[in-house]
């Protein structure tokens, strides 16, 4: 007698098929392997065979069941239903007994008992397959989704324009690998700046798709200097025949005049925009529908004059609707005060990250895009009226993102961790992520033990940055006073190895080596080291030499 | 983020070498069991001892300072220490703080073992 165990996969949504294994006279075929077999949910073998106590002669079978004609053509004889847990998972099947014999009642004993151990290994081989087909399909769907968000971090303004006398951020933040905010800024050869800020309805793929149709038609309605109220109109009959139902765009479109302050614009339904002013803030009202919802809508222009001194805030709603853990809102009334309260003392993007991480707690997830434009008068067309000199923002970097450190040993991982994540999409070279990693360890560690003594109240504030060409990571302390030394002095590893020197004193060295710039600065009241790195590809045989 | 302790296995290999297997991450909570490892490699009198560094994912600039004791206590002792299973971006950082100058880094273990300095000297 020859047994031979046939395996059943399972084909998704349902289908089964058996690898069916049969042995057959003569002899020479007695290892032929029968092609695999379907077995429909639907078919009517699948009850018997669940409802057999062992065994099944298949001649003896009555169905109408296309199984069966499978298993007969197979030349199967003897089929042993494997159920484990209430599920046919496979089958036992054999062909006719070399003896041409009928097997007897101790080989079907023989058989049941075989298939009663075998069936849960097989419903585990099973299990551990699809696990691994899904591990594939999830691996595959990540690096699409990686794909996608390399793609559309292209549709985003690479650099933030440069106007004397004017100061340009831009903060943006999916809630998921790829979103529907986004942002954008148009030069006009007059002179003039476009500003966009936009956030299409729903989350990930879908919105990132509709996103960068919107971005598009905007140029497009955009590139002949119209008024805001004009392009959006255009911009709405564009997209209205092609976005999916359900679907629309809340939009807000300005356009400046940075030699006089005009800010004109118009608002598709966005959140209204924050001005702060002279201590206080106030919102800029201009009625108009969303984007995509019915055509040949109008919108209504407003503008205003900026004076040196005020910063336009433009925002999407996943800052104003962060939860903190005990589900309140950050909401609207909070973030208008906070303009209000910033008084032009720092980068206003990096103010409201700090506000809203300390509002949601350290371990938020993030529920939706979170995106922020800020366009403020300095009043000063050569520089920055700002205190910080060592500050790289103003040279028009773009923040990607920014975390409190608590301070305690160990947590520099946490750091690293952040800032890998964030470098890793701007495709910087993996030995530069290396080193960058290890730079932002040695400064988170002496931010956390130097700075803040490891006291856990007092978070070392991590940010990065990055331009075209370059990448930044700002560590700020809240120790202050004594300044942060600058110059690293090459360690003595003999004088060490001989326990002449103590064996420390690496990390500035360390840093020193490992990122193409070191700035530091400090104040009364905290310590800024900022580690600058090229984002273009090196010739490594001129580093760590 | 929860740190990896470093957990370190001492095997004798070959006559007079030992072996400490470095599991984790050598930071300033690391200098118990770099110590106590080394003590009970040091135990067996060795001439060598190989520091494997293959499951090792971090090492910060007080990891240095700790592997820079150990160089100087088995300096003192009159051991030659070895390196191997570094990672590519922690062999940069050995040649930044010449750490390699004083402890040869292998690639891994077998490299190392099957160098002509463990075959001669460490019989």
């Amino acid at each position: 007698m020859a047994t031979l165990l046939q395996s059943m996969k399972r084909i998704w949504p349902a289908r089964r098929t058996v690898e069916t294994a049969v042995s057959k006279r003569p002899v020479e075929h007695l290892r032929q392997v029968a092609p695999p077999i379907d077995i429909a949910p639907d078919d009517p073998i699948v009850a018997y065979f669940l409802s057999a106590p062992g065994a099944v002669e298949v001649d003896k079978l009555h169905l109408d069941s296309p199984a069966l004609r499978a298993l007969r053509t197979a030349g199967v004889k003897l089929a042993i239903p494997l159920v484990s847990q209430g599920e046919l998972v496979g089958l036992l099947n054999l062909g006719p007994r070399l003896s041409e014999q009928d097997y007897s009642p101790d080989d079907r004993g023989l058989l049941n008992t075989l298939a009663t151990q075998a069936a849960p290994a097989v419903r585990v081989a099973q299990l551990v397959r699809e696990q691994q087909a899904e591990a594939r399909t999830r691996e595959r769907i990540d690096q699409e989704l990686k794909i996608a968000r390399i793609i559309q971090q292209t549709l985003l303004p690479q650099e933030l324009p440069q106007l004397n006398g004017w100061q340009l951020g831009a903060y943006y933040q999916p809630a998921r690998a790829v979103g529907g905010d986004f942002y954008d800024f148009l030069s006009f050869e007059d002179g003039r700046l476009g500003l966009v800020i936009g956030d299409v309805t729903d989350k990930g793929v879908p919105a990132a798709l509709v996103m960068a149709t919107t971005r598009s038609m905007l140029r497009t309605a955009a590139q002949h200097g119209d008024s805001p109220g004009e392009v959006l109109k255009v911009a709405n009959n564009l997209l209205f025949p092609d976005i999916p139902p359900k679907m629309f765009v809340t939009c807000l479109y300005a356009i400046l005049d940075p030699a006089t302050g005009r800010l004109q614009y118009a608002n598709a339904g966005h959140d209204l925009p924050y001005l702060s002013h002279d201590g206080s803030s106030s919102e800029l009202r201009a009625t108009g529908m969303p984007l995509g919802l019915m055509p040949d809508m109008r919108y209504e222009e407003k503008e205003i004059c900026m004076a040196a001194g005020d910063t336009l805030l433009l925002y999407s709603d996943g800052l104003v609707e962060a939860h903190n853990p005990t589900r309140d809102m950050f909401s609207f009334p909070r973030l208008m005060s906070l303009v209000g309260q910033y008084g032009d003392t720092g980068a206003l993007i990096e103010y409201l990250l700090n506000e809203l991480r300390s509002f949601t707690g350290i371990g938020w997830e993030q529920e939706d895009d979170v995106t922020l434009v800020t366009l403020q008068r300095t009043g000063d067309s050569h520089m920055s009226d700002r205190s910080d000199a060592n500050n790289i923002l103003e040279e028009g970097w773009r923040v990607l993102d920014t975390w409190p450190i608590p301070s305690a040993p160990g947590n520099e991982r946490d750091a690293m961790k952040h800032v890998e994540a964030t470098v890793r999409e701007l495709g910087l070279p993996e030995r530069r992520i290396e080193r960058l990693k290890t730079a932002v360890a040695e400064a988170t560690m002496n931010a956390m033990e130097h700075g803040n003594q490891y006291q856990q109240d007092k978070p070392v504030e991590v940010t990065v940055m990055s331009s075209a060409h370059q990448v930044a990571v700002r560590i700020r302390d809240s120790g202050g006073g004594a300044p942060v030394p600058t110059q690293a002095q090459t360690p003595d590893l003999e004088a060490k190895l001989s326990e002449e020197q103590t064996p420390r004193g690496w990390g500035l060295f360390l840093i020193r080596n490992l990122v193409d710039e070191m700035r530091v600065s400090s104040d009364d009241h905290q310590h800024t080291v900022e580690l600058i790195m090229s984002r273009e590809e090196e010739d490594d045989a001129n580093q760590g030499a | 983020m929860p740190t990896r302790a470093l957990e370190a296995h001492v095997r004798h290999k070959k006559p007079r070498v030992a072996v400490i297997d470095l599991h984790g991450e050598i930071n300033g909570f690391a200098e118990e069991t770099l110590n106590n490892a080394y003590a009970e490699a040091e135990g067996e009198s060795p001439d060598m001892i190989l520091l494997n560094f293959a499951d090792v994912d971090y090492i910060n600039s007080t990891g240095i300072a700790l592997i820079v004791t150990m160089l100087a206590r088995a300096r003192k002792s009159h051991v030659r220490l070895y390196s191997c299973g570094l990672s590519e971006h922690y062999v940069e950082i050995f040649n930044i703080t010449r750490l390699a100058d004083f402890m040869s880094v292998f690639p891994d273990e077998a490299t190392a073992l099957a160098d002509p300095a463990f075959a001669t000297e460490g019989k």
